[in-house]
């Protein structure tokens, strides 16, 4: 696991979770970009994130990779946070989430170095 | 000077437990070489597209490997990857060594062995291609990742999952007549909605298989095949590729395939035709959403509209822009870094009169091929020309 996503990681963790706006065009974007995708610049300006955000898509795995073998079936989704960054985690505390429900964005960590981004709704 | 297709081949596809990477590919090559009457000495320049192979054979260096059991120590060789459109980039590139004037004749193809794996290191290699940290340790796999392409296309466009197994059925059927095709059976709607579910709206049918293969394609330059009297009937007509971000997350619409839209408009500006010229289409339909996606960006359908491809007959081998004839990934089989070659293989021969889904008379022909979720797509166009 690469030490800017522990970083971002810990920020989830840490109730301080971050995200990239650009001060040339306004476009946002997730760590660890030093240019904005959109225009070019490296005018990326780090600001502190919601720690809720809006389910976009989710999917029910049944067949997966051997680290999460044992675990199926298992959902994950992306989420839309207000200021524009989607995200990608898994679904806890149930097995199915509605699009556009809101949930908790959270972190565990997996094995010795690894994070995982976790979604709970918070209805 | 355009670029000739001199020759091509395809071993067959599917499981080939005895056979190896360097041995696939060069029963490959050595038969594109016998279609183009040239010989392993000939080769200038090899590009072999390869995408697993360091994970599933422990074994970099794929390029002069396999020139070196291909009996083409002389060739300036290299792998090139681009994950599943390794072999597109690689015909791209021996393509633009023919045209720079580095080569008069370059050998381009792909090979992949992944039936040896299990399903689940397969799964781990080929999720390589998607963004680890945002994507692998979040447990998304790459059904998953498509999964939630349909999901979003679904929700917009009101589309169902039996119009996503619409596009298995007709490729099925496309597949039973290609002998060299992995997956032999027609199916119905039904039965993929009864698969076994992979990752929700996804079932096993709207997957392409594991599969073990390579192509091969003896590119040349007019004026080689010319002063060779090869005969060259089909030449490449022009070729687009662009990149997306690499996770889908950081796309703004999630189903929308920006790289493919982008690189389908530069291949048509440099053949110097629209979507309405192209009479066959050989595109990456790695799960049955992914050819609704491509025949929309592709600009056959408009968007919203690409399930009415298979459900109304219009991709269909007799309908109004044939696609996948071939039976395509989802019959087909899709050794990953092979793929795109495979794709000219099939549209070479379209175009040649001998495929044995033969059209009436195509004279240009399209290859869409996608690497990961659509951070990289290559776009080749073909047609019938020879030196
Ligand atoms: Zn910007």
């Amino acid at each position: 696991m690469q030490p800017w996503f522990i970083d971002f990681a810990e920020g989830i963790d840490d109730g301080e979770p971050v995200y990239l706006a650009c001060e040339e065009c306004g476009s946002t974007a997730l760590p660890p970009r030093t240019v904005c995708p959109e225009c070019g610049t490296r005018t990326l300006e780090e600001r502190s994130l919601s720690e809720t955000a809006a389910v976009t898509a989710s999917t029910r795995i049944f067949s997966t990779i051997p680290a999460y073998a044992d675990e199926t079936p298992y959902t994950v989704g992306i989420a839309t946070f207000d200021e524009g960054v989607k995200l990608t985690g898994q679904l806890r505390d149930a097995d199915e989430v509605e699009l556009g429900e809101t949930v908790t964005v959270g972190v565990e960590q997996r094995g010795n170095d690894g994070w995982l981004v976790t979604f709970s709704p918070t209805g | 000077m355009t670029v000739q297709i001199a020759g091509v081949a395809s071993t067959p596809f599917g499981k080939h437990p005895d056979s190896s990477t360097r041995e696939l590919f060069t029963d490959a090559a050595l038969e594109a070489l016998e279609d183009a009457s040239l010989s392993v000495h000939d080769i200038e320049t090899l590009y072999v597209g390869n995408f697993v192979g360091d994970v599933t054979d422990d074994q970099a260096h794929v390029g002069a490997m396999v020139a070196d059991y291909l009996g083409a120590r002389q060739a300036a060789s290299m792998r090139i990857e681009s994950a599943c459109a390794s072999a597109s980039s690689a015909a791209r590139s021996g393509v633009q060594a023919i045209e720079s004037g580095d080569a008069d004749v370059a050998l381009v193809g792909g090979v992949e062995m992944m039936s040896a794996s299990g399903i689940g290191e397969i799964t781990d290699a080929l999720a390589n291609a998607a963004d680890n940290e945002y994507e692998n340790e979040a447990g998304l796999t790459f059904p998953g990742i498509y999964a939630l392409m349909a999901q979003t296309y679904m929700n917009e466009f009101d589309a169902s999952q039996e119009d996503l197994a619409a596009v298995a059925v007709k490729n099925y059927e496309n597949g039973v007549s290609n002998p060299l095709a992995q997956r032999q059976e027609e199916t119905d709607v039904e039965s993929v909605l009864e698969s076994p579910p992979i990752a929700t709206p996804l079932n096993l049918q709207d997957c392409c298989p594991i599969t073990d293969g390579a192509s091969a394609a003896v590119l040349v330059s007019e004026r080689y095949a010319d002063e060779h009297g090869l005969g060259t009937t089909v030449e490449f007509a022009g070729s687009g590729q662009s990149s997306d971000s690499l996770a889908l997350q950081d796309r703004r619409d999630l189903s929308r395939t920006r790289a493919a839209e982008r690189a389908a408009e530069t291949a048509y500006e440099r053949a110097d035709v629209g979507p309405d010229d192209i009479d066959v289409v050989e595109l990456h339909d790695c799960f049955t959403i992914a050819e609704i996606l491509a025949v929309e960006s592709l600009g056959f359908f408009e968007r919203g509209e690409g399930t009415r491809g298979a459900l109304e007959g219009e991709t269909a081998a007799d309908g109004r822009i044939p696609v996948n004839t071939s039976g395509g990934l989802l019959a087909k089989g899709h050794p990953v870094g092979a793929t795109g070659v495979a794709q000219l293989v099939e549209i070479t021969k379209q175009l040649e009169g001998r495929h044995p889904n033969q059209l009436d008379d195509p004279t240009v022909g399209l290859t869409h091929t996608v690497g990961g979720s659509g951070a990289s797509c290559v776009v080749n166009v073909l047609r019938t020309g020879g030196a």
